[in-house]
C-alpha cells in the first residue's frame, strides 16, 4: 500500500553549499598541516638523538624557502583552529561562579591566555 | 492563525509586492519524480512564507501539500528549505527575501509528498535516548521537588527544543549515517542529564554515547545556526563528549560510575 | 483496510489526550492504548498556552477561592460538583508533571513559583516562563515514550464513531500519510481534540482546531453542550491574532485607548491603580475586558493601524527589559517578529481575538457522555467547570484534572468489557468510508472550501461575535444551513492518496460547518447575556429562564434542536459578578 517515497542524496560537494560548511571543512581540513608539522616534531627530536650533525642538517632543512613556506601554511591552520576552537569552548564548557553564567568572552578569554602562557613558556625553554 | 490569506481584492492592494515562489513538487502517484512547480503570489508586507503558501493552496493550486498549525513558531510544523536554509516558513517574512522564493521540504529527510517529510526518525530517537525524567530520588506524594532558578537555569534553553528537525536538515551527520541520532535527540537527552531532579545519565548513555551517538557528531555547528529556538545542540553534544570521556577514565581508573 | 484492536482509543495527543493515555497506562500496563491525531502529539495546539496553570499551592489561597472565582467568572453556569472537584485535584495534577519533569518557573528557595491571572483572589498560576502550554505538552509527551502500552497513530484522521446498542466500539480513520483506511476497535474511547475556534476567522487557534472530534460525537448522538459561549481574549496581535498572554497583564502591563486613557476604568473595572490589583481593570476577566473595547471601538477611541485594523495598546514598558527578558520573553519575540514592536520600548497593539470554546461534548463530572463507553476531556468537552466564561489559566489544569479522569474511567470500562460479544461493523464502517470516497469521486461542483469557509467566517462573526443581537443569529442559522447543503455539492481538485491535505481540509470543514450551526442555534435560543454570551436585544443575565445548559442535538442533515439541561448549583447561589475596587 505504501508508494514511493523520494530521498534525497546528499551532494558529494554538499561542503560547498554554505559558508558554514565552507568553514567547517577548513577546520576539519587543518588536521593534515597540524600532523604534518607535528610528524616534523618528532623526526627534529629523532635527528637531535642522532648527534649534532644531524640536527644541524635537519635545521638546514627546515630552512630552505619552501620549507618555510609549508610552515606558514601550518601555522595559518593552527591559528585558524585555535581560534575557531576557543570560540567553541564556552559551548563546550560552560561554566558558573555560584548563581552567575560565567561570560563566553570570559572562558574563550582563559584559552588564548593559556595559549600566551604555554607559549611564552616555550619560547622560554628552546630560546633560554 | 492568520485567517486563510485573503483573495487580492482583500488584501489592500497598496502594500501588495508580488513575488515568484518556486515550490519543490513531489507526488509519487503522478510522477516518481520530484519537479519544481512556480507561482506568482501578491503578498502584503507583513505575510511570512507560510502565508504565501496558503494563498496558493486556497487560490492557485490546492493540490499543494505541507504541513502547518500555530503560525507562531512553537508547534514546530512548517519547517521548510527557503532559498536553501532551513527554517520555520511562519517565521520566515517575505520582506526578508528577494522576489524570488525557492521553497523546498526540510533536507536529508525522506519526502512523502512536495513538502511534507517523514519525521518518524525524530520520534524514534527520541525514546531511544530515554529523553523523560528518570528520577534521581523518589518523589514525595503531594510535593513538588525543590529547584532552584539556578538549577533550572542549566537546562533550560535545552527544554525548548520544539522537534521542528530545522537541525536535522542543516546537519550533514545526519545525512552520511541513517543511525545516527541526530542533534535534537541528543539535546534533549542533555536537557534531562542537566536537570537537578534527574538520576539517568548512566543509563541514557548506553544510546548517546554509542556509535550512532554524541561521537558521530563532528561539530560542524550548523544545527545551532538554524535552532529556532537557540537550543544549541551543538554545544549540548560537545558537553555530552566531555562527560562521557571523563565518565570513561573515571571508570577506566576504577572510580566507579558517574552519573 | 487494516482493523487494530485496543482497549482505550483516544483520539487527540494534545495535553488531555497524552494525560489519558498515561494514566491508562499507569493504572493498568496491560490495557492497549491506540492514541490517535491528525499530528504528531507535539504539534497539538496545547503548545501555543503561555500563561499558565491554576493550582493552590499555599496559603493564602484556598480552594474556596479557587471554587469562587471560577464559578463567578463563569457567570454561575459552572456546575459546582465538577468545579468543586477541578479545584480539589489541581494540586496533585500540576504536582504530578512536575514529578515528570515539567520545568516551572521557580523562586529563589526552589519552590514553585505562582502569579496572578485575570478574575484571581490570589496569586495561582503556575507557569513555566511563558511557554508554560509548550513545556506541559513536551514534558507529557515525552513522558509518554516511557509506556510500551500506548501505540502512537501518528497523522491519522479519526472520521466517524462505531455505535451499537447504545455504546462505542470503536472509530474509523484515515492515514494521512497513505490514504489508507483504518478501523480501530475497543470498547473505551476518549476524544480529546480541542476546541473549535477556526470556525471564526480571528482566531489564536491553530489550524487544526477545527472542531472534528466535537462534530465526530454530535454526529454519533452525544450532545454539544454550552456550545454558544465562545471566549475572545482581550489582547491578540492585529492580522495574525497571535495571543500576548494575560500574564503580561498580570505583570503590570495596562491598556490604554488612543488617547493614552485607561478606559477599563469607564465599565465598572476601577480603580485605575498603577499597580495590578486583583479582579480590577487589566485583571478583570476576559468577557469583560473584550466587551469594553467593543465599546471604545464603537466610541471611536480606539487606534487604527496601517493595515486598518482597530486596536488599543497594551503598555508593558514600565516593567523594564530585564524583567520581561526572563517573565515574558515569548511576548517580546512575538511582538517584535509579527508587529515589529519591541515592547520594551513602544506598546503592543492589541485587540479582541477569538480563543476557547467554553462549550463541547457534554459529559457528567466523570468525563462520561451519555454515549456509553464514549468519553471527553479538554476544550473539546464541556464537564462544565467554565461555564459562560473560563477563567484564565484554568484550561491547561483542565486538560490534566479530566484528561487523567477521563483515562480512569475508560481504563476501568475497557476492563468490564473484556467479554464483550464482538459486533458486525461493516455497514457501519462501508458507511463512513462511502462518504469520504464519495467526495473524492466528485469531480465536478461549484463549491469550494475556501469560498464556504469564507463565508461561514463571515457569519460567525456578523452575527456570533462579542455582541450578539435575534435577527442577524435567526439570518445566521438559515445561512449555514444553506452552506451544509451546498457543501454535500463540494469537489475537491486532488483526487490523490498520499498527503491530501485537501481531503483533510475539505473534512474539517464539513465539521466547522456542523458545529457552527450548532452555534448559532444555541446563540439564538439563550435569550439573555451572561458570560461570553452578550445578546444586544437581552442585555441582563435572567436566572428565571435561562440558568440551565444549552444542550444541542444533532438533526442529522436538518438543524439541531435545542434543549436544556439543569445546572449543578451545590452550594452557592447565584450572586452578581463583582470585579474592580468593590470586589473581595
Amino acid at each position: 500500500m505504501s508508494s514511493s517515497v523520494y530521498t534525497p542524496k546528499l551532494p558529494r560537494w554538499w561542503w560547498l553549499h554554505h559558508a558554514g560548511y565552507r568553514r567547517y571543512m577548513v577546520r576539519e581540513l587543518s588536521c593534515i598541516p597540524i600532523g604534518v608539522f607535528a610528524v616534523m616534531l618528532i623526526v627534529g627530536c629523532w635527528r637531535l638523538e642522532q648527534g649534532p650533525e644531524s640536527w644541524q642538517a635537519f635545521r638546514a632543512a627546515l630552512a630552505t624557502p619552501l620549507a618555510l613556506v609549508w610552515q606558514l601554511i601550518a601555522l595559518a591552520f593552527a591559528v585558524y583552529h585555535s581560534i575557531t576552537w576557543f570560540a567553541l569552548a564556552p559551548r563546550t564548557m560552560p561554566l558558573r561562579i555560584g548563581a552567575r553564567r560565567l561570560p563566553a568572552s570570559w572562558i574563550a578569554g582563559a584559552h588564548y591566555l593559556a595559549w600566551a602562557v604555554l607559549s611564552l613558556l616555550v619560547l622560554r625553554i628552546v630560546g633560554g | 492563525m492568520n485567517p486563510s490569506p485573503m483573495p487580492v481584492s482583500a488584501v489592500g492592494a497598496n502594500a501588495l509586492r508580488t513575488i515568484t515562489l518556486e515550490v519543490f513538487r513531489f507526488r509519487p502517484e503522478q510522477d516518481p519524480l520530484p519537479s519544481w512547480q512556480t507561482y506568482q503570489v501578491p503578498c502584503r508586507e507583513e505575510w511570512v512564507v507560510l502565508d504565501a503558501l496558503n494563498y496558493i493552496k486556497d487560490h492557485l493550486d490546492g493540490s499543494l501539500s505541507y504541513r502547518w498549525s500555530c503560525h507562531m513558531a512553537v508547534c514546530g510544523s512548517c519547517g521548510m528549505m527557503i532559498n536553501g536554509k532551513p527554517i520555520l516558513s511562519c517565521k520566515a517574512f517575505v520582506r526578508d527575501f528577494p522576489d524570488h522564493i525557492r521553497v523546498e521540504p526540510l533536507g536529508n529527510l525522506t519526502v512523502i509528498r512536495d513538502l511534507v517529510v517523514k519525521q518518524e526518525r525524530l520520534l524514534a530517537n527520541l525514546s531511544a535516548v530515554k529523553s523523560w525524567l528518570i528520577p534521581k530520588t523518589p518523589a514525595a506524594a503531594d510535593e513538588p521537588y525543590r529547584q532552584t532558578p539556578v538549577q533550572l537555569d542549566q537546562y533550560r534553553h535545552l527544554s525548548m527544543c520544539i522537534n521542528c528537525l530545522l537541525c536535522y536538515a542543516a546537519c550533514p551527520q545526519v545525512a552520511l549515517n541513517e543511525g545516527y541520532l541526530g542533534p535534537a535527540a541528543l539535546a534533549l537527552a542533555h536537557r534531562y542529564n542537566l536537570d537537578s531532579r534527574d538520576g539517568g545519565t548512566f543509563e541514557r548513555m548506553q544510546a548517546t554515547a554509542s556509535a550512532d551517538g554524541i561521537w558521530e557528531c563532528s561539530f560542524v555547528g550548523e544545527c545551532s545556526e538554524v535552532c529556532p529556538k537557540h537550543v544549541d545542540p551543538a554545544g549540548a553534544i560537545q558537553q555530552m563528549k566531555l562527560a562521557s570521556s571523563l565518565d570513561w577514565f573515571a571508570r577506566r581508573l576504577g572510580l566507579g560510575e558517574r552519573s | 483496510m487494516q482493523t487494530f484492536h485496543a482497549d482505550v482509543i483516544i483520539v487527540g495527543a494534545g495535553g488531555a489526550g497524552l494525560s489519558a493515555g498515561i494514566a491508562v497506562a499507569e493504572q493498568d500496563p496491560s490495557l492497549r492504548v491506540a492514541l490517535v491525531s491528525k499530528v504528531y502529539p507535539m504539534r497539538s495546539h496545547t503548545v501555543a498556552a503561555e500563561g499558565g496553570a491554576a493550582a493552590v499551592i499555599r496559603a493564602p489561597d484556598t480552594l474556596e477561592d479557587h471554587f469562587r472565582d471560577t464559578v463567578s467568572g463563569g457567570d454561575w453556569l459552572c456546575d459546582q460538583d465538577a468545579v468543586d472537584l477541578f479545584v480539589a485535584e489541581a494540586p496533585k495534577a500540576l504536582t504530578r508533571l512536575e514529578h515528570w519533569g515539567c520545568p516551572w518557573s521557580r523562586a529563589e528557595d526552589g519552590r514553585v513559583q505562582v502569579r496572578s491571572f485575570g478574575g484571581m483572589k490570589n496569586e495561582r498560576t503556575w507557569f513555566a516562563a511563558d511557554k508554560s502550554g509548550f513545556h506541559i505538552l513536551h514534558t507529557l509527551f515525552q513522558t509518554s515514550q516511557r509506556f510500551p502500552s500506548i501505540q502512537r497513530f501518528d497523522e491519522v484522521y479519526a472520521l466517524d464513531l462505531l455505535v451499537a446498542e447504545g455504546a462505542v466500539g470503536g472509530l474509523t480513520g484515515l492515514s494521512m500519510q497513505t490514504g489508507e483506511a483504518m478501523v480501530l476497535l475497543a470498547p473505551s474511547v476518549i476524544i480529546a481534540t480541542g476546541g473549535a475556534g477556526r470556525v471564526f476567522p480571528f482566531t489564536t487557534n491553530g489550524a487544526i482546531k477545527t472542531g472534528d472530534g466535537m462534530a465526530m460525537a454530535y454526529r454519533a448522538g452525544v450532545a454539544l453542550k454550552d456550545i454558544e459561549f465562545m471566549q475572545y481574549h482581550p489582547t491578540g496581535l492585529p492580522g495574525t491574532g497571535i495571543l500576548i498572554t494575560e500574564g503580561a497583564r498580570g505583570e503590570g502591563g495596562i491598556l490604554v485607548n488612543k488617547d493614552g486613557y485607561r478606559y477599563l476604568q469607564d465599565y465598572n473595572l476601577g480603580p485605575p491603580d498603577p499597580w495590578p490589583r486583583r479582579k480590577a481593570m487589566e485583571m478583570g476577566p476576559r468577557d469583560r475586558l473584550s466587551q469594553a473595547f467593543w465599546h471604545e471601538q464603537k466610541k471611536g477611541r480606539t487606534i487604527k493601524t496601517s493595515a486598518g485594523d482597530d486596536v488599543v495598546h497594551l503598555d508593558i514598558r514600565k516593567l523594564g527589559e530585564k524583567f520581561i527578558d526572563e517573565r515574558l520573553p515569548m511576548v517580546r519575540e512575538l511582538s517584535r517578529a509579527y508587529v515589529g514592536v519591541d515592547p520594551v520600548v513602544a506598546p503592543i497593539p492589541v485587540r479582541p481575538v477569538v480563543h476557547y470554546t467554553m462549550g463541547g461534548i457534554d459529559t457528567n463530572i466523570d468525563t462520561a457522555t451519555d454515549l456509553a463507553g464514549l468519553y471527553a476531556a479538554g476544550e473539546c468537552a464541556c464537564v462544565s467547570i467554565n461555564g459562560a466564561n473560563r477563567l484564565g489559566s484554568n484550561s491547561l489544569t483542565e486538560i490534566l484534572v479530566f484528561g487523567t479522569r477521563a483515562g480512569l474511567q475508560a481504563a476501568d470500562r475497557a476492563r468490564s468489557q473484556v467479554d464483550r460479544p464482538a459486533t458486525n461493523w461493516d455497514a457501519q464502517i462501508q458507511a463512513s468510508f462511502g462518504k469520504v470516497s464519495g467526495l473524492m469521486a466528485r469531480t465536478a461542483g461549484n463549491e469550494s472550501i475556501v469560498g464556504l469557509r469564507g463565508q461561514l467566517h463571515g457569519l460567525m462573526e456578523g452575527a456570533a461575535g462579542i455582541y450578539r443581537e435575534d435577527a442577524p443569529l435567526r439570518a445566521a442559522c438559515a445561512e449555514i444551513a444553506g452552506l451544509r447543503r451546498r457543501y454535500r455539492e463540494l469537489a475537491i481538485s486532488d483526487h490523490s492518496k498520499v498527503f491530501n491535505t485537501q481531503l483533510f481540509q475539505a473534512l474539517e470543514l464539513g465539521a466547522m460547518l456542523e458545529i457552527g450551526e450548532a452555534m448559532v442555534h444555541s446563540a439564538l435560543a439563550r435569550r439573555e447575556s451572561r458570560g461570553a454570551h452578550q445578546r444586544l436585544d437581552f442585555p441582563q443575565r435572567d436566572d428565571v429562564q435561562f440558568l440551565h445548559h444549552s444542550i444541542a442535538r444533532s438533526g442529522g442533515q436538518d438543524a439541531p434542536s435545542i434543549e436544556h439541561k439543569p445546572v449543578n448549583i451545590s452550594r452557592w447561589p447565584p450572586g452578581e459578578r463583582v470585579y474592580g475596587g468593590a470586589a473581595k
